[in-house]
């Protein structure tokens, strides 16, 4: 065996099964999204360019889903960031039960999407829902509200939901971050007379950048790209009132049976995504 | 005094960080607990009347979720032995070895984590139908397997780079053929890496619910799919529900619980060496 020939060895099946069943799709749903594909209809396929792409422009459907996306993404991403940051600093002090809050921080990040939307669909009831019903029992609430029912509140409950199921993800991973800050930073900071604020500013952050910055784009790109949780929760409704983009592209291609526009949509998650994430990676790298 | 600060200033906070985080579990458990009757009555009672195993009962014996617990398993051990395959010698490659093209294809194989999934699900779809592959366990296994790989990878080569060079050198020196090498040296001190990943490639498979959906969903079911079935035209069957719920969550959560500090850790590590 060739030294030289080794690694592709080595790594063929791994780049096999990639090809296959990643990229060769990838590259089927560009070129769907070249053509007027409508699923019950196979034997006419038309070729039109960017025409799905142009009629997207028109579409008031895709800049609502757009508009959706971009509060999902910043707020989502923005709580869970600041809960689990809270938490990961809370959890690194020195207290008693460490251990055990440790563990028990990560559960919302085990269950799967689908039972975290029917588990808070299901507290979120109009009349059976605990939310609802601790809301009427302390006074915060002077009726039940139907969360999911009304478009104003319907975007604040699935947020709620996926803020719950990511935060522990930022706790976890910016604990390990913060455990792996050498000491002496810290007592070098408090020999020079550095305010508990001061020695974070200046010792905390920096030394934990690297680890925020990765967090921060692996759940950003996650978020972006996740649907389950809503599909599951409100299926992008009452109306469209929660339909992100890859939930209306989903939509678009599997109940529309529009293939076609459904893969444009697509298509233009990915571009947004991949726009996003090189500048990210210029500037990191700067 | 000392004692009573940190807990206003430490416990109390955890304690309500730990509150949010626990109510929607405990809450579903205590849902599956509670006969049917009274989870249709309002005003709802914080703690069941009576506890009950009913739900949990009905739900094995009079619906097809054992097989459907089954079918998940079947996938998911699936999904981790092809998973170790695939990314076992992939990230020995990255780890250990130099060759041309080594940042660009790491870089890549990171770009390929971040297709949306529903921009290959439908071509997926019609390849798996083409092959006739749909709705079968191989589909959702190379599915499942496939999608997990970069973070496998990544995760991986974590724990390849970690163990000291000088012991390859060491059994090279001694006659050990890369083979001899791979099998004898590595892998043992690879297991942990192993573990960590496999229960990740795990629970990734199990929670799965958008490839199940779309490349399997009648023959071969597994239990996020199932769960629609107790979702009705006018009313959803929480009690079973629920207690699905729960018996789909303790796996997930248990190895969760085993494997954070690896997970954590490989997160983290190949953050810092990127």
């Amino acid at each position: 065996m060739h030294a030289r020939s080794l690694p592709w060895l080595l790594l063929a099946p791994a780049l096999l099964a990639t090809g296959f069943l990643v990229l060769l799709p990838v590259a089927d749903t560009l070129w769907l999204s070249l053509h007027d594909v409508i699923l019950y209809r196979p034997r006419s396929q038309p070729f039109v360019g960017l025409g799905n792409y142009i009629a997207l422009l028109d579409d008031a459907d895709f800049w609502e889903s757009l508009g959706h996306s971009l509060v999902w993404v910043v707020v989502a991403v923005g709580l869970q960031f600041s809960l689990g940051f809270t938490a990961a600093l809370l959890l690194n002090r020195a207290f008693p039960w460490r251990g055990l809050a440790r563990a028990l921080v990560i559960v919302p990040w085990a269950l799967p999407s689908v039972i975290i939307g029917l588990v808070w669909t299901w507290m979120l009831d109009f009349n059976l829902g605990l939310i609802n019903t601790l809301g009427l029992r302390w006074g915060l609430l002077d009726a039940p509200v139907a969360w999911l029912a009304q478009p104003g509140t319907a975007m604040l409950a699935v947020i709620l939901a996926v803020v719950w199921q990511g935060f522990p993800f930022f706790a976890i991973t910016l604990l390990a971050g913060l455990q792996g800050i050498p000491k002496e930073l810290y007592e070098a900071a408090e020999i020079d007379g550095a305010s508990t604020f001061n020695s974070f500013r200046n010792v905390t952050l920096p030394s934990l950048a690297p680890v925020i910055a990765t967090a921060l784009l692996l759940r950003m790109i996650w978020v972006a790209n996740s649907l389950d949780l809503i599909l599951v929760m409100t299926g992008g409704g009452p109306g469209t009132a929660t339909q992100t983009l890859p939930l209306y592209a989903f939509l678009k291609a599997w109940s529309g049976a529009d293939y076609g526009h459904g893969s444009a949509l697509a298509v233009v998650l990915a571009i947004l995504l991949l726009g996003v994430v090189s500048t990210y990676a210029a500037r990191a790298n700067r | 005094m000392k004692t009573a600060r940190r807990i206003l200033a430490t416990d109390l906070p955890v304690a309500a960080i730990l509150v949010f985080a626990l109510v929607p579990w405990v809450w579903m458990l205590l849902t599956s607990l509670r006969p049917e009757a009274e989870l249709t009555r309002a005003p709802v009672h914080l703690f069941p009347d009576v506890i009950s195993l009913a739900n949990h009962i009905e739900l094995l014996r009079r619906t097809s979720f054992a097989e459907n617990l089954r079918d998940s398993l079947i996938v998911a051990l699936g999904a981790v032995s092809l998973g170790l395959l695939l990314s076992l010698p992939a990230a020995y490659a990255f780890a250990r070895l130099r060759f041309r093209g080594h940042g660009a294809l790491k870089t890549g194989f990171l770009m390929v984590n971040m297709f949306p999934v529903v921009l290959l699900i439908l071509p997926l779809f019609v390849l798996m139908k083409s092959l006739g592959l749909l709705d079968t366990y191989f589909a959702l296994i190379m599915g499942h397997a496939t999608f997990t790989l970069p973070f496998a990878i990544w995760l991986m080569s974590g724990y390849v780079a970690a163990i000291p060079p000088e012991l390859d050198e060491a059994a090279m020196i001694d006659g050990a053929t890369r083979l001899q090498l791979f099998v004898r040296v590595l892998l043992p001190l690879a297991t942990p890496g192993m573990v960590a990943v496999g229960i990740y490639l795990f629970i990734a498979s199990w929670n799965e619910y958008l490839f199940a959906l779309m490349l399997a969903g009648r023959n071969v079911r597994t239990v996020t799919v199932a769960l629609q079935m107790f979702i009705g035209e006018n009313e959803i069957h929480w009690g079973l529900l629920t207690a699905a719920g729960t018996l789909v969550a303790l796996p997930a959560t248990a190895l969760f619980l085993i494997a954070q500090k690896h997970l954590a850790a490989g997160l983290t590590g190949g953050a810092v060496k990127g």
